[in-house]
């Protein structure tokens, strides 16, 4: 009897202690390697990485976190963006502004974040825009666009916007050879008399650029580039193709040859040239935009005139290295020793030797030139050749730990390989047909290796079908081991053609929570509503209006007249951590405005009608958000209705 | 066997307790209603409360026996640009009028509901019946300085 009791207590206890609260070992066990488990963040937990993935023909660049591929935000960038009224708001059409005039839109493609000593530093991201050549400078801390410098002379500025180590340049290509200067010629004459102009911009210490100069290249077309690194700092390579200067047919006639260049270009050369007064004033005309943070307010400058550099006339400075079958990526790994080249219709990769380089130029170990440049020899400037690892190479990145990982379009694959021996490590599909790759920091001297995010061009059957256009999809690696292991799918927006990420430490507790209302130096803002005021001048109104939970001041205004020009000024009076305030006016044809706490912004109202016409706040502020609204009463033109405004009156 | 069988009960009645549920308060039983109040509450905006200091950073405030003139011309300032959108010395506005509002507050309390709104609203009674009399409108964080509040504070006594 005292047995069976004794048994039974044993089985009791048993249960009791295995059938309670299975709370604290959840991170024991077989579950702790499952692949859902390592790209879950609980909620209320934050991502350990940011990624910014460019939004190609969005114009503008998502912000996602990883490894949960949660988008966080969208930043506009080229593009008009109703959301927040970027590119409508009379504070930012300046930004779009072009030598074309008003271009509401842009391509985006190779996001890069500001480094110091070869590492990322998390102060800014550049992005460049491949139709409208420009590049724009992102602030870290406000996820706003800050500048946007555009390229005369250009076209097609693909190979762009990729940061040297001290962020001292960045550098803008021509993917499209054109005429420089542009001028009405026979297309097929091109050969010869098209240009292919390279661009360097500086970056001040407050982020400012400057188009110091352009490097007058031969009319092949420049595609995707890098810095040198580290030990190759000072240097910048180019893959370029249609070396053959086809016109026409160019999936064929640009396919030709068995070898295209990689542009070599010490830029630091160059600058020590342009600065004892080489190169020659051209034409060029170009907008630079500036958003001052202070004003809330962007100016665009139009521009005349940039210092053109032949490359022939610089001793040294730039040479040709070839390349097989039309190289697409350009990619410098974390020593700066090695220079990765994709030639897109071959079957292997070629690595080319920086110190190889640097002898072969030394030693004037030139085989050819083209249009003056000097020509090295492949065979004595290649490091090594990774040897038929899949089909259709692009792009390269690297973990900091000797591997470099390539994807492969047309066989949809990243391949991981070791550098200095060139074995293939590990092959992992992609679905499908990747375009970039990235890993956080693998664009520096110190990636961070342990995620890598494969950009594909094709989603097809990945998720629920959304009709005929899908969303992009991503996939999520662990690369922590020796094998790649596929973690998560995501989708992303427009086409990411790249993407730049970092450890979120480096930027989240520098984010900006609201503006201060005290810095406030718009020239139309109320800070108070004892400031809030509309004055008329001819048939231009300026209404300066508060916005707080949850009202506007004033929220009746009269004497405003059919024909009129109604500038709506509006000042959030909040001090505090996310609580926007939007506005939009019936009748207006413009996007509504979201307003930042502290921040004045701008649209304008042409009334047509007379009437009593609403205007409310777009955004959910708080319980009385429906009764943030208010009236502006239009008479007609010719009415003597006097100039009212009011609150609680 | 059949002390066994019981034993056995015993034991499965115990796991059957001992699981979930071991934080759970004891709540009033089903039927036993509590005395309803009939007392008509002055409204929260009205209610004197001298004791009570609210919550947040500040515990202690002294009052200088003389009102700080420079002090309160500067708190004038931050309060005409930070508060008034929503609270005006004159009439009940989004938000109660500070007029007198030491005959009816600790220095603490008022400091706290400027600077630490949020917390004030959801934990302390008289904040949480105040956003309920005005109708459910939040006290902004403007984030002030507690010299900022404390000028403020100063200026309310001038009121």
């Amino acid at each position: 009897m005292a047995k069976i009791g004794k048994y039974i207590l044993g089985i009791a206890t048993l249960i009791f202690m295995t059938n309670c609260g299975n709370n604290n070992d959840s991170n024991s066990g077989a579950m702790s390697s499952s692949k859902a488990e390592k790209v879950y963040v609980a909620p209320g937990e934050h991502d350990e990485y940011y990624a910014f993935f460019s939004g190609g023909y969005s114009g503008n660049i998502t912000v996602a976190g990883l490894p949960s591929g949660r988008m966080l935000k969208e930043i506009p960038v080229f593009s008009q963006f109703p959301t927040s009224g970027y590119g409508y708001s009379e504070e930012t059409k300046p930004m779009l502004n072009t030598s074309f005039g008003f271009v509401p839109w842009g391509d985006a493609h190779h996001p890069d974040i500001s480094q110091t000593n070869g590492e990322l530093d998390g102060r800014w991201i550049f992005i460049n825009e491949n139709n409208t050549p420009r590049i724009a400078r992102i602030s870290l801390t406000t996820f706003e666009t800050e500048e946007i410098i555009e390229l005369p002379n250009s076209a097609g500025n693909h190979a762009s916007s990729f940061v040297t180590e001290n962020t001292e340049y960045i550098v803008a290509g021509t993917r499209f050879a054109v005429p420089n200067p542009q001028r009405d010629m026979p297309i097929n004459e091109m050969k010869g008399q098209f240009k292919g102009p390279l661009s360097f911009v500086s970056i001040a210490d407050n982020g400012r650029m400057n188009l110091e100069f352009q490097l007058n290249m031969p009319g092949f077309n420049y595609d995707l580039a890098h810095p040198g690194r580290n030990k190759s700092h000072g240097w910048f390579f180019f893959t370029s193709y249609n070396t053959e200067e086809a016109n026409t047919l160019m999936e064929v006639n640009a396919s030709q040859n068995d070898k295209d260049y990689i542009a070599a270009v010490n830029w630091q050369k160059i600058v020590e040239y342009v600065k004892n007064g080489g190169g020659e004033k051209a034409p060029g005309t170009y907008a630079h935009n500036v958003y001052d943070e202070k004003t809330h307010t962007a100016t665009s400058t139009m521009k005349e005139g940039v210092t053109m550099v032949d490359p022939r006339e610089v001793e040294g400075a730039v040479f040709y290295i070839p390349i097989p079958k039309s190289p697409h990526g350009c990619d410098v790994d974390p020593s700066g020793e090695y220079i990765i080249g994709s030639g897109k219709l071959s079957t292997d990769l070629s690595v080319y030797s920086f110190e190889k380089i640097q002898t072969a130029i030394k030693n004037k170990d030139f085989v050819d030139d083209s249009y003056g440049i000097p020509v090295l020899s492949y065979e004595n400037t290649i490091a090594g050749v990774v040897a038929q690892p899949g089909l259709g190479p692009l792009h390269t990145e690297f973990d900091g730990k000797g591997n470099a990982y390539t994807t492969f379009f047309i066989s949809s694959e990243v391949v991981k390989w070791k550098l200095g021996t060139w074995e293939v490590l590990d092959r992992q599909p992609t679905f499908y047909s990747v375009g970039h790759l990235m890993i956080p920091g693998g664009n520096s001297r110190k990636p961070f290796g342990k995620y890598m995010v494969a950009m594909n061009k094709i989603t097809k059957d990945r998720y629920l079908p959304t009709g005929p256009e899908l969303e992009h999809s991503a996939q999520l690696y662990d690369i922590s081991g020796d094998k790649m292991e596929l973690l998560s799918d995501f989708p992303t927006h427009g086409e990411p053609h790249y993407a730049a990420g970092i450890r979120a430490d480096i930027i989240k507790d520098k984010s900006k929570k609201y503006y201060e209302l005290s810095e406030n130096e718009h020239p139309y803002a109320a800070k108070s509503e004892s400031e809030a005021k509309v004055t008329r001048n001819g048939n231009e109104v300026h209404i300066s209006m508060t916005m707080i939970r949850s009202h506007f001041s004033p929220d009746n205004i009269e004497g405003v007249k059919v024909g009129d020009k109604v500038y709506l000024h509006m000042t959030n009076l909040e001090q505090d951590f996310d609580v926007p305030h939007g506005f939009s006016i019936i009748g207006a044809n413009t996007s509504e405005i979201l307003v930042m706490p502290g921040q004045t912004k701008t649209i304008i109202w042409e009334p047509k009608r007379e009437g009593v016409w609403p205007f409310y706040c777009t955004d959910f502020c708080s319980a009385l958000h429906q009764e943030m609204q208010g009236y502006i009463r239009v008479s007609a033109a010719n009415s003597n209705t006097p100039l009212k405004f009011t609150l609680d009156e | 066997m059949k002390k066994a069988l019981k034993f056995l009960t015993l034991i499965i009645t115990l796991i059957l307790f001992s699981c979930g549920g071991s934080d759970k308060k004891d709540e009033p039983s089903y039927g036993k209603k509590e005395p309803e109040k009939k007392e008509v509450k002055e409204p929260a905006s009205k209610r004197v409360d001298l004791n009570n200091k609210g919550i947040g950073p500040i515990t202690s405030v002294d009052l200088g026996l003389v009102v700080d003139k420079n002090m309160a011309a500067h708190g004038k300032e931050v309060y005409d640009k930070m508060c008034t959108a929503c609270h005006k010395a004159e009439k009940k506005f989004i938000g109660p009028s500070p007029k007198g509002i030491l005959e009816r507050r600790t220095p603490e309390w008022v400091m706290n509901m400027i600077l630490n709104p949020e917390e004030m609203v959801k934990e302390d009674q008289l904040a949480k019946d105040l956003l309920i009399e005005f109708n459910g409108s939040p006290m902004a964080n403007q984030n002030l300085t507690k010299e900022e509040a404390r000028a403020v504070l100063e200026y309310f006594r001038t009121l």
